[in-house]
């Protein structure tokens, strides 16, 4: 199964949120192979998860 | 020695900040952190032992925050928000990206930069309400996406969508706003 770059970041996104199947993982792996962008991609949503986990933490502000 | 309910009251500012990040809405963030705060007067033997009072007052924040989203989803079901004009252009008609994202340089120790946090906040500023709360009820609450569909009264699908749409406009904003290049 060959995946659009479209497809591939939806299941990228999708797999933050839960459990990709087997074929899906395999799937996306196969694609990131062959493409910089997708694997890109996933690095910087994965930044953005523990980015977002950091906002407003200030804990001995004022 | 000072008034515990000045102690609190002087975390006001903070909490608010706080409730804006995720409500989006002006009078739902006061009416959250005026009920947490009363509700951390009340229950001030709570906090008896604690290290840190905005730790305490933030945690009972969030549940507030949820309860208001919630509210506010019943009170404006989910609309407005359907069109993906925000997504279109991102690929060609094959699925291809029209423009391929590139390593962002010196992303590990992004996280340390205040500049990339502030860049973070003006772009989640921008998404619409209903995107934001989904994206932070799940990236930063930590919540299932079982619950946040709950909560905003949409399909699990709808909420990937969500989520998704979320990714794909702050990724592309922070590639236009930050630059730590």
């Amino acid at each position: 199964m060959m995946l659009s770059c479209k497809e591939v970041t939806q299941l990228v996104s999708q797999g933050l949120d839960r459990r990709l199947g087997l074929g899906e993982r395999l799937a996306v792996r196969v694609h990131f192979a062959i493409c910089s962008g997708c694997y890109n991609f996933r690095r910087q949503v994965e930044l953005l998860r523990r980015a977002v986990q950091r906002l407003g933490q200030e804990p001995d502000g004022p | 020695m000072e008034d515990f309910s000045a102690l609190v009251e002087r975390q006001r500012p903070y909490l608010l900040r706080y409730a804006s990040l995720h409500l989006r809405d002006r009078h739902a963030a006061e009416d959250a952190v005026q009920e947490t705060l009363l509700a951390a007067l009340a229950g001030k033997s709570g906090f008896a032992g604690r290290a840190n009072l905005r730790t305490w007052l933030t945690g009972i924040l969030k549940h507030k925050i949820v309860d208001a989203i919630r509210r506010l989803s019943r009170e404006a079901p989910l609309a407005g928000e359907e069109d993906s004009a925000d997504l279109e252009g991102l690929f060609d008609k094959r699925g291809h990206w029209s423009e391929m994202p590139a390593a962002w340089p010196g992303a590990d120790s992004s996280l340390e930069q205040k500049q990339f946090l502030i860049a973070l906040e003006q772009c989640l500023a921008r998404l619409p309400a209903r995107t934001a709360q989904a994206f932070m009820m799940r990236e930063h609450l930590g919540l299932e996406t079982a619950e946040i569909c709950k909560e905003l009264g949409v399909t699990p699908t709808h909420c990937w969508v969500l989520l998704y749409r979320a990714r794909m406009a702050l990724r592309r904003c922070l590639e236009t706003n930050w630059s730590a290049k």
